[in-house]
């Protein structure tokens, strides 16, 4: 379980997190919603150390993450971030490869090799694996990237708008991929959507946030309702059951 | 991969050979081998100078490697954005200040400038908006170029000014037997960057994929700050500037085999040494008997390079890698 308590952040004067206190259950897939500048990849990057905690406590399975040492978190928490500028001019397989990094410290054995492999072929990359970055389009290295941080294989993974420039049929696999990882090995995923009708079909668990503040976080039949919804975004939706599945409408 | 590493190693040979015997005495006489003069020719002078080429080019090559991990901007390197000038401006302090002191203090202060001097650097940069990378070269040469004046300055008022040619302008012609060992040092921190090749290269990846994966950034970023310092300022006490070597080099590198440090840093290395040793026999060749200095010969080839690298964009060769470990095993 990740546990927020009481967690504030500012930059540069400007408030992006205000007392933030939750917690995201484990073993779950937990969708982060809200509108821009909500304060969603702040909030995933307190979780994750790579920004430092200026109020509040974080933890994860007991583990404090201020005070933990950051190669043992390596070992429990992966993060994708949106953005990643990359100096090093690496194959996609490469690039996978030192998402073991934390387990082996440079002398990787034939399990991490295994899991290296598995990744590339689980996250539908064989045929790349041996291309530079440079030479993928867009999504195929958001692909590599996801790839990466499941190599590295942790229990816990934080994943900020993965599904950027991945095209529809990649977008459904990658949810599919994340929601039978969560299913059958027990990891907690934490994910920031914006369509939320991947929160609805894929996610146990939503949290909303709004303008830094906590609107609301619980599971995520409590919290898709027209009401939040409105809240939230300001806008109209209406919920439907179809087939079992919960469908947002917010078109029109 | 073999293959072109047993071509790397066979021209580094041959380039070996050719400058033990290339200069301005003929090692082809028959009289100077019987009166042990060619022996000696070869230990004092030839020998320590070969050495001292494969290691400036090696370690120099590396370091700009590391550089460019560690500020995260190909473009630049340690020789022209102010780690050599600081290195200058700090053997330049010690002859003034202490004109009687050795060459071992003279190079330590020379270090302590050079780490200030790239530390002051990397602190400039930071402050550059992160979407305008070729900023960063530029504001490298102005911040070099501007110690490099205060270095001329101050050899100007102290009445320095000959030695600034020998700090400045690179050359292996003065190198003997006893005025080169500091650069095994140099080889020394360049074996050291090979140990910790999977963390500049993950430094490379950004920071906030350095710190998902564990690293302690801060420490490494000043590790990689402390080699590329001192081997720069072992190299500019011991032989000059050289400029390009640490620009060109990795990037070619880069271009041909990517930049998965661990298996890519043995071949800069190999690289660097063997293009300082070509262009230090061509420039032993071209005038024979006199000599164009190392850098000047490095300087026209090295552009030249350079120049073909920024506009011929790199091409995706039909791929032939067979479906093996390769690359991550290594």
């Amino acid at each position: 379980m990740i546990r927020l308590s009481s967690v504030s952040h500012q930059i540069d004067g400007a408030k992006i997190l205000s007392n933030i206190s939750a917690n995201i259950p484990k073993g779950q897939v937990t969708a982060l919603i809200g509108p821009n500048g909500a304060g969603k990849s702040t909030l995933l990057s307190l979780i994750a150390r790579l920004q430092g905690l200026e109020q509040g406590s974080i933890s994860i399975d007991d583990l404090d993450v201020v005070t933990t040492p950051s190669d043992e978190l390596a070992r429990k928490l992966a993060i994708l971030t949106q953005s990643n500028s990359i100096t090093a001019r690496l194959r996609v397989r490469e690039l996978v490869a030192f998402g073991r990094f934390p387990h082996h410290k440079g002398r990787p054995n034939h399990k991490d090799l295994e899991r290296i492999e598995e990744a590339i072929e689980q996250f539908d990359l064989g045929d790349l694996a041996d291309k530079f970055l440079d030479e993928v389009s867009g999504g195929q290295r958001q692909k590599a990237f996801v790839a990466m941080a499941y190599a590295q294989d942790t229990d816990y993974l934080l994943l900020d708008e993965p599904l950027n420039n991945l095209d529809m049929a990649s977008a459904r696999n990658l949810m599919r991929n994340l929601t039978e990882l969560a299913a059958q090995t027990g990891k907690t995923i934490v994910i920031v959507l914006h369509e939320i009708n991947y929160a609805a079909l894929y996610a146990n668990w939503i949290m909303v946030l709004k303008q830094g503040q906590l609107i609301a976080n619980g599971p995520a039949k409590e919290i898709l309702t027209p009401q939040i919804i409105a809240d939230t975004f300001g806008i109209e939706v209406t919920i439907h059951e179809i087939d079992g599945k919960t469908l947002v409408m917010h078109y029109g | 991969m073999t293959k072109g590493w047993a071509i790397a190693l066979f021209l580094l040979a041959l380039g070996t050979l050719a400058s033990l015997l290339i200069g301005v005495i003929d090692l082809s006489q028959d009289e100077i081998w019987q009166d042990g003069e060619a022996l000696s020719i070869l230990i004092i002078s030839r020998l320590p100078r070969t050495i001292a080429i494969l290691l400036t080019g090696a370690s120099m090559a590396v370091a700009g490697l590391i550089m460019q991990m560690i500020v995260a901007n190909k473009f630049v390197e340690p020789m022209t954005s102010g780690s050599g000038q600081s290195a200058a401006l700090g053997v330049l302090i010690a002859t003034f200040l202490f004109p009687a002191s050795s060459l071992f203090v003279k190079m330590a202060i020379a270090c302590l400038v050079s780490l200030a001097g790239t530390a002051g650097f990397l602190a400039l940069i930071r402050k550059l908006p992160a979407h305008q990378p070729l900023m960063v070269p530029l504001v490298g040469l102005a911040y070099g170029g501007v110690i490099g004046a205060i270095v001329t300055f101050i050899a100007f008022h102290t009445e320095l000014m000959q030695y600034l040619e020998t700090w400045f302008n690179g050359e292996f012609s003065g190198i003997l037997q006893g005025r080169y060992e500091l650069l095994w040092l140099a080889g020394l921190l360049t074996m050291l960057a090979y140990l910790t090749a999977d963390q500049f290269a993950i430094l490379g990846l950004g920071k906030n994929v350095s710190i998902n994966l564990g690293l302690n950034y801060k420490h490494i970023t000043r590790l990689g700050l402390a080699i590329v310092s001192l081997i720069t300022a072992m190299t500019v006490v011991t032989v000059g500037i050289i400029p390009f070597v640490g620009l060109v080099v990795p990037n070619i590198v880069s271009r041909w085999l990517g930049d998965n440090l661990r298996k890519t840093l043995p071949i800069t290395a190999i690289l660097g040494a063997t293009l300082v040793l070509l262009s230090d026999l061509v420039g032993r060749i071209v005038r024979h008997p006199f000599e164009i200095p190392v850098g000047t010969i490095f300087g026209i080839t090295g552009t030249c390079i350079f120049l073909w690298l920024l506009y011929v964009p790199a091409r995706s060769k039909p791929q032939k890698t067979k479906p093996s470990m390769s690359g991550t095993a290594s």
